[in-house]
């Protein structure tokens, strides 16, 4: 753990990760574990919930990194912890130049103008106390960058957006939820960012409603070349959004690919479960698939099983394994490197299916 | 029986298990009175499946409560509920409580609504088994309990007849509540968003277990859910429902290949695809109309792309499109014959002019202040 | 309203004209006032005290007998002359009791601000920091609240002379910790909120978050607890003026001159039972306001009223 130099060196590229420009945001080894508290009046750690542990991946400039994965995957853990919003409890997160898990929040904060964040719930993410305009300004004041123009500043973010202009006066609650979306939206935007990561920026938002924000991020990330880490556990909107998709479970990324590779080919049994169990909005295609389900649900986090995490589920393991196989699922953890399928996956006996 | 709301006249009584006619809910509030449901119908044949979608507002949930009378004391229902044949509207609750407990099933959304905490899911089956079956003697109702655990997916259903609902995580609630379903043999069950709290994985697997109960039971199945996608693979007749009234309904054919109203043409395009590319999303601008005083016309005209002075003036009823379960309430459903959703509604993103004013203003890189 | 509102309008495949469907959305204080008009004996008791308020500040610059003049007149009944009566001395109790009104409302809204401010402050750092800050800040609060609240005011203001702002200071110094339990948990439960978090995520200072975010959020409780103290305030101030330590004459109180009375109850019992009817009618209206508020702030009570 280099936690002591703040000035990382470039970090090696990650093999088989996609993109060929300079990675804006490099995040290697990235362990996130939160205290097990026992009950009771004398509270001791009884142990640790291991929600990541040790994600890599490169966000690059101009593309949309999807992170995937259930509840309780870790997904929207790393989002924070690479905002540095939670500490990191080891491993580094590097954006130009500088390890941003080793800066305290004076030093983090000239950065906080590049680096924004949209939320999942538009209902509780929007101080309902202040007007519409007051919650898009708040950026700019606190970067003293609130100026004569500001005003104008902030009617030209709500337009962008798709919003009336003119009811920067009202408040948040007068708003449908979209449109409160698209208010937390141009708060993210006031400040000129390069990389915004969108926790489940959707998933609170009926379909009709969803696609209009959708559209307008997509709009927002092709124009501007911003760089998009979108999280998300609906695999349609990721394939929809997103140029590469990471998945996660149980706290570890088990493939990164390009999105059409990933849902066309999935290597991961994980994946392929993933991809097999969403349903398709076509009543022919849906009554001809088959599927591959998996059983139970996910192992708890704070004592997650050895070697490969999946295995506990995995119908490869229950179902295809010879038992020689299946020792190397127990005890190794399966690394995160391409297995002749093309693109990076954690799995031992890893094969590409066609599911679609 | 002649006409119903959704116009199906002259179908022999005996195949109807369950039907709704001119459904009517309202809420009387501070504000005035919330029209939650105004005129559903819809009948269901002994072992047929229909799915019930529509976005938060719609109606669809509060419809499947006042089908079980569940609804709070305050709401005000009106028309009629007939379960083979009887009126269901205005009995007693002893009566409907025994009903629920033998003709017709429910499955909530979140399975805590169903359960009761401070007893073993087993007590809760042998206690539904033995309700239905007065004779049944203790290990026999067990027995069948177990059984039944097994039957839905269960691991393990010795040990976990035994469990409390708290030990057992959300995915393995909503088994033991289809478990309590099938216990009573029902000819109805009515799913109310049944996996809309759990991952898809563990969905997938509450709907096959929801599968198996039908086809263990022969009940007939009312699916409501927001996700077309579950509606799709999951049923044989699909009602689109938006301000309270079906706009639409046929088989799940007519409504996911050839759908004849433009909000179903709207849904439709505005969702993301796993099988297939698409450019463009198609969002329906606007946001459904407030139940409250509900202007007179056609509820989805605001947000309409085709809306014409018609629309604002009278309500479209339901009226048949193509082949004999197809229904569409829409003044100008012919016109959308063969018809995409890119052709009728914009695929609107974020505001041209603006955003290219945003661009300008982005200054170039500017190396961040070095405060260290 | 829509979902995308004027721009792009102009499509001419747009519909042209809109429905108004979305009921007329209030803002949060218009909702809260509106609830608060339903609650009958909050309304009532509004009323009646702005009523006293204003009799209390504005009666004596009309009446044309000040408090501190003694007239010809000694130990008279009610009359039109002295509505109140006189007492021994010959002041005019109608007077006396506008400004003793006067002084104790001053004394009570003073302890009601001072604490409230101390309190909500002290209360909202405490719970948005946490951890070490909050068990020592909150220890601080709970030993003031051992104290025995008129023991020490006793005490302290003995020693002060006896003007109205400096026994107010003193009450406001013991009863702030109340006021700072309550901004606490409820700041606790705030500061969990996302858009906190958004907040820091735009690199926010604790200072702006505080005040911009947390305290306004917190408004609610913080003023139904103002009103309790109100009331609160007033019974202290003169249950200590009763027994001497509150305000020293010639300036009176509520309480003072109920005390100075006591002797008089049989023999003119208008100088003791007018001032004690006006400690209960203001302790009373405050209490029914302070309801009323909560009621209003509280969602939960939206419909339950029919």
């Amino acid at each position: 753990m280099t936690r002591s130099e703040p000035a990382a060196a470039a970090l090696p590229p990650l093999a088989g990760h996609g993109g060929t420009s300079e990675p804006v945001l490099q995040v290697r080894d990235l362990v996130k574990h939160f205290p097990v508290m026992s009950r009771g009046v004398v509270r001791r750690r009884v142990g640790d919930l291991h929600a990541v542990c040790g994600v890599s991946f490169d966000l690059f400039e101009n593309e949309t990194l999807g992170l995937v994965g259930e509840s309780g995957s870790g997904k929207t853990t790393v989002a924070r912890t690479v905002l540095n919003l939670e500490t990191a409890t080891s491993g580094r997160v590097r954006y130009r130049g500088r390890d941003l898990t080793a800066l305290d929040r004076r030093r983090m904060r000239p950065l906080r103008r590049e680096l924004q964040i949209v939320f999942q719930d538009p209902y509780a993410s929007l101080d309902p106390r202040i007007s519409v305009h007051e919650i898009v300004a708040e950026p700019l004041r606190i970067h003293g960058r609130y100026g004569p123009g500001a005003k104008d500043e902030v009617r030209e973010l709500l337009r962008l957006v798709g919003l009336n202009p003119e009811h920067g006066n009202r408040f948040a609650h007068e708003f449908s939820g979209g449109q409160r979306q698209r208010i937390g939206i141009a708060r993210a935007l006031a400040l000129h960012p390069k990389v915004i990561v969108l926790d489940e920026p959707v998933s609170a938002l009926d379909v009709s409603i969803q696609a209009g924000v959708l559209n307008l991020l997509m709009d927002l990330q092709s124009e501007l070349g911003l760089s998009f880490l979108f999280v998300a556990h609906d695999l349609s909107v990721m394939r929809h959004v997103a140029r590469r998709v990471a998945v996660m479970y149980l706290g570890r990324l088990v493939e990164i690919a390009p999105a059409r590779e990933l849902f066309a080919r999935p290597a991961h049994p994980y994946t392929q479960a993933l991809v097999s169990a969403i349903p398709l909005p076509d009543p022919r295609k849906e009554r001809a698939r088959t599927r591959i389900t998996v059983q139970g649900d996910v192992p708890s986090p704070v004592r997650p099983p050895s070697g490969c995490r999946f295995r506990t589920r995995c119908p490869t393991f229950a179902r295809h394994l010879t038992d020689s196989e299946r020792t190397a699922c127990v005890e190794e953890v399966p690394a995160l490197v391409d297995r002749g399928g093309g693109n990076p996956v954690a799995c031992h006996y890893a094969r590409n299916v066609t599911l679609l | 029986m002649t006409t119903t709301s959704h116009g199906v006249r002259d179908v022999p009584v005996t195949d109807a298990v369950l039907e709704v006619d001119g459904l009517t809910v309202e809420f009387p509030t501070e504000d005035g009175t919330v029209r939650a449901v105004r005129g559903v119908g819809y009948r269901l044949d002994r072992g047929e499946s229909l799915g019930i979608v529509g976005e938060s507002g719609s109606g669809k949930s509060v419809t499947a409560l006042a089908v079980m009378g569940l609804l709070p004391g305050t709401a005000r229902v009106g028309g009629s509920v007939r379960f083979e044949g009887t009126e269901l509207l205005g009995l007693s609750d002893a009566r409907l409580s025994d009903l629920r407990g033998s003709g017709i099933a429910m499955i909530f959304q979140d399975p805590m609504t169903s359960l009761n905490p401070v007893h073993t899911v087993g007590h809760q089956i042998t206690e539904t088994l033995q309700r239905h079956h007065p004779g049944l003697n203790r290990r026999t109702a067990r027995a069948r309990a177990v059984e039944l655990l097994g039957t839905v997916g269960i691991p393990g259903p010795e040990r976990r007849v035994d469990a409390y609902p708290h030990e057992l995580s959300g995915g393995m609630r909503q088994r033991v509540v289809i478990a309590i379903a099938m216990a009573n043999d029902p000819d109805v069950i009515i799913a109310d968003e049944p996996t809309t709290a759990l991952d898809v994985t563990v969905q997938a697997q509450i709907l096959e277990a929801l599968q198996t109960a039908r086809a263990e039971t022969g009940a007939a199945l009312v699916l409501i859910t927001h996700d077309l996608g579950v509606v799709a693979g999951h049923t044989d007749r699909v009602a689109v429902m938006y301000a309270g009234r079906i706009v639409e309904t046929g088989s799940v054919e007519d409504i996911f290949y050839t759908p004849r109203m433009p909000y179903t043409l709207g849904l439709l395009g505005s969702l993301p695809r796993l099988d297939r590319d698409e450019e463009r999303l198609t969002p329906i601008t606007g946001s459904p109309p407030s139940l409250l005083n509900l202007p007179p016309g056609c509820p989805f005209a605001p947000r309409c792309p085709l809306r014409r002075d018609t629309c604002d003036d009278t309500e479209p009823a339901l009226r048949p499109v193509g082949p004999e379960p197809h229904f569409s309430a829409c003044h100008f459903a012919a016109e959308l014959a063969d018809t995409g959703a890119e052709d009728v509604f914009d695929t609107v993103g974020a505001d041209a002019e603006a955003l290219a004013r945003y661009a300008d203003a982005t200054t170039p890189d500017e190396p961040p202040k070095d405060t260290v | 309203m829509t979902e995308i509102d004027a721009p792009g309008a102009a499509d001419s495949r747009r519909p042209a004209r809109e429905h108004e469907f979305t009921v007329e959305q209030r803002s949060q204080t218009r909702l809260v006032l509106r609830r608060f008009a339903r609650h009958r004996a909050a309304m009532a008791s509004l009323v009646v005290f702005v009523l006293i308020v204003l009799w209390a500040f504005v009666g004596p610059h009309l009446w044309h007998y000040s408090y501190a003049k003694f007239t010809p007149d000694n130990s008279q009944a009610p009359s039109r002359k002295h509505p109140f009566g006189t007492d021994s001395s010959g002041y005019d109790a109608y007077a006396q009791v506008m400004r003793g009104t006067q002084t104790s409302l001053k004394v009570a809204i003073l302890i009601a601000l001072g604490s409230t401010a101390v309190g909500a402050v002290w209360g909202a750092v405490a719970g948005f920091y946490r951890g070490l800050v909050d068990a020592v800040m909150m220890r601080v609060a709970d030993l003031v609240l051992t104290l025995p609240l008129f023991a020490i005011a006793l005490v302290i203001s003995s020693r002060s002379g006896g003007s109205w702002y400096w026994i107010a200071a003193v009450i406001a110094g013991l009863t702030w910790a109340y006021v700072a339990r309550v901004v606490r948990s409820t700041v606790l439960s705030l500061r969990e909120k996302e858009f906190v978090e958004a907040a820091r995520a735009l690199g926010a200072s604790d200072t702006r978050i505080i005040l911009r975010h947390l305290l306004p959020n917190a408004l609610g409780p913080i003023i139904v607890n103002a009103t309790v103290l109100v009331a609160t305030g007033i019974l202290t101030e003169t249950a200590l003026s009763f027994v001497g330590f509150g305000v020293q004459p010639p300036d009176t109180s509520l309480g003072l001159l109920v005390s100075q009375a006591q002797t008089a109850v049989d023999t003119r019992p208008w100088l003791f039972y007018i001032p004690g009817a006006f400690i209960i009618a203001i302790a009373l209206t405050i209490n029914f306001i302070g309801d009323g508020l909560r009621d209003a702030f509280d969602p939960r009570q939206q419909r339950v009223r029919q």
